[in-house]
């Protein structure tokens, strides 16, 4: 697959190469197509309403992000992976600073890794819920299951904006630890709703989950196999959704994940219905890890008190940390040359890899079926262009 | 039976419809020019520097050390030391920023400044309604545009502006134990003297 635009005279393929009867039409989906999910452009080959050819087109919201942090100190680098995928700031955060402290050999304190526990969970629940809302809108439901989703994630919001001072940009974990303890109050307000979650889980699952359109819609679209999956590197919701059991919570246990008991939803078709339920079963194993981690939070110190904010040079080396972000495997290489800014920096954003599956799954679907499979991805463009 | 799972959202959305008349959690927004929702205490949105009393150029904590123009990712901070020196709050003479401007359409409200700053002299401001139709000028704070008063500060964020007056106090304290101590070392020395060199002149 190629990341370079076409230019506008040269044709996609060429008409007569092909076996179909009528002309072939070229659509030109993107980049301000309102169900693209971003600045993003799909070159389609259609023969009738039939996809026979598509090529994703993205690099419009590039920013330069990876050489940026090389010229920028380790710290400075974080509030930039907020940007990456902007719906879940605070998971872009936790792998960054995973990366560093494997990098440093940094330690963090229990009450630490309990916050980034709870934070990180509560950022899979309004990603999930959203992602859904965007679906349901990519098929047409205009509105409604968008706004549901969009009420419970403002009660999330509220919540990242009275521990971290912003509801998006949260710029929340240092390391070695988190930047701010709980304010007064907050746990409480917390448990208040995860509490009232389910509610909305069933709310939702009555909404959609039997809907007739929907099924129709989604069902047998957009199928995904378990070895092309495994082949192309898809990772995260997607890969289970296709029964791919492969979640780095269980993989690689990092932070203290193997002391909470949840399971991992698996899929059986990998179509765009598997996905949506996948999403939905993944916020209820969510709302089970709060539950536990709110409970059994200890008290103690968030950062540890020797660490300096300045002056952070570690020792010549590399490290590779991953973490499971709400979209997939999110990871950060980085190599140090023992100078105060990294030698490389290197993201691995799971919604470009999960993106570069597109074209299979589209083929032979409707036109109309493309942005409901793309919704299904779960892209954000400011991960895949970087 | 074919179209019942239509229905039964359909039934959901009527409950929604009609509960938002019942129960006043379901209404979720607020008119905001007229109605506010009340401000959360940790929010952030752009830097500014806090000065204490009553004068911004006296009482000024910056001490253009320039900590935080080195350490700002998009280094949207620019300050020009002085060449002479003013008493800072605890008497000492320092030097203080002869310019001090922040560019906040560059600003992305990262707070690492705040976190460096070692005289606890900038700090995020809660301000949000910043729109201006000049996109130069009126986003490029000068000093005196970026100076808001102690009292501003513990009004916006009582929790932590308390900290930090706490902590001065007790820097001050210390300083005072400390010239006291001095000073009646000082006069014992001087006793001392008197008594070694015999009669009092």
């Amino acid at each position: 697959m190629s990341t370079a635009a076409y230019p506008s005279a040269q044709l996609m393929l060429e008409p007569a190469a092909n076996g179909s009867e009528g002309q072939l039409l070229e659509v030109s989906m993107g980049p301000q197509h309102p169900s693209t999910h971003g600045v993003f452009r799909m070159n389609v080959a259609l023969d009738g309403e039939r996809v026979v050819k598509l090529k994703p087109v993205f690099g419009y919201l590039h920013r330069n992000h990876e050489k940026i942090a090389e010229s920028e100190t380790y710290l400075g680098s974080m509030p930039y992976t907020d940007r990456l995928d902007y719906m879940c700031s605070i998971t872009n955060n936790w792998g960054y600073a995973l990366a560093v402290e494997k990098l440093a050999g940094i330690v963090v304190p229990e009450r630490a890794e309990y916050l980034r526990i709870i934070t990180g969970e509560l950022t899979r629940l309004q990603n999930h819920a959203c992602l859904i809302g965007f679906l349901m809108q990519d098929m047409g439901a205009s509105g409604t299951p968008l706004m549901y989703a969009f009420r419970e994630r403002e009660s999330i919001l509220d919540l990242f904006e009275s521990l971290t001072g912003a509801r998006m940009m949260c710029n929340y974990m240092r390391f070695g630890g988190c930047r701010a303890d709980m304010p007064a109050g907050w746990l409480e307000q917390a448990q208040k709703v995860v509490a009232a979650f389910p509610r909305f889980l069933d709310e939702y699952e009555q909404l959609l989950t039997g809907n007739e359109i929907l099924m129709e819609r989604t069902q047998g679209v957009g199928v995904l196999s378990a070895r092309l999956a495994v082949s192309a590197g898809i990772s995260g919701p997607m890969a289970r959704a296709s029964g791919v059991n492969y979640d780095i919570r269980k993989v690689d246990k990092y932070g203290i994940y193997e002391r909470f008991a949840f399971r991992v939803p698996l899929g059986e078709h990998g179509d765009v219905y598997d996905r949506y339920m996948i999403r939905l079963l993944e916020m209820r194993e969510s709302v089970k890890i709060l539950e536990q981690a709110m409970r059994t939070i200890p008290a103690g110190p968030i950062v540890d008190p020797k660490l300096r904010i300045r002056g952070f040079r570690p020792k010549a080396g590399e490290a590779y940390g991953r973490i499971e972000s709400p979209k997939g495997e999110l990871g950060f290489y980085l190599i140090s040359d023992g100078s105060p800014n990294p030698y490389r920096y290197r993201v691995r954003p799971p919604s470009l890899i999960n993106l570069t599956v597109l074209e299979d799954l589209c083929l032979g679907h409707n036109v109309a079926d493309i942005v409901v499979i793309l919704g299904s991805v779960d892209i954000v463009l400011g991960e895949v262009d970087r | 039976m074919l179209g019942s799972g239509i229905l039964k959202g359909m039934v959901e959305t009527a409950r929604n419809f009609l509960g938002s008349y019942i129960g006043k959690d379901r209404l979720t927004t607020v008119q905001f020019p007229e109605e506010r929702l009340p401000q959360i205490e940790a929010a952030r949105s752009f830097p500014f520097l806090v000065y204490d009393g009553a004068d911004w150029q006296q009482g000024m904590r910056c001490v253009s050390c320039q900590i935080c123009e080195k350490e700002c990712p998009p280094k949207c901070i620019f300050i020009e030391k002085s060449k002479d020196k003013k008493p800072d709050a605890m008497g000492k003479p320092q030097f203080y920023p002869a310019v001090f401007d922040i560019d906040i359409s560059v600003c992305m409200s990262c707070q690492i400044c705040v976190e460096v700053c070692p005289f606890d002299a900038i700090k995020m401001d809660v301000d949000f309604e910043l729109s201006t139709d000049d996109r130069f000028g009126g986003l490029l704070f000068d000093k005196q545009r970026l100076s808001k008063s102690n009292e501003y500060y513990n009004a916006i964020h009582p929790t932590e502006a308390g900290a930090v007056d706490a902590h001065f106090a007790e820097e001050r304290a210390k300083l005072e134990a400390k010239t006291k101590a001095a000073l009646h070392a000082k006069l014992a020395l001087a006793a001392e003297a008197q008594v070694a060199g015999g009669e009092p002149r």
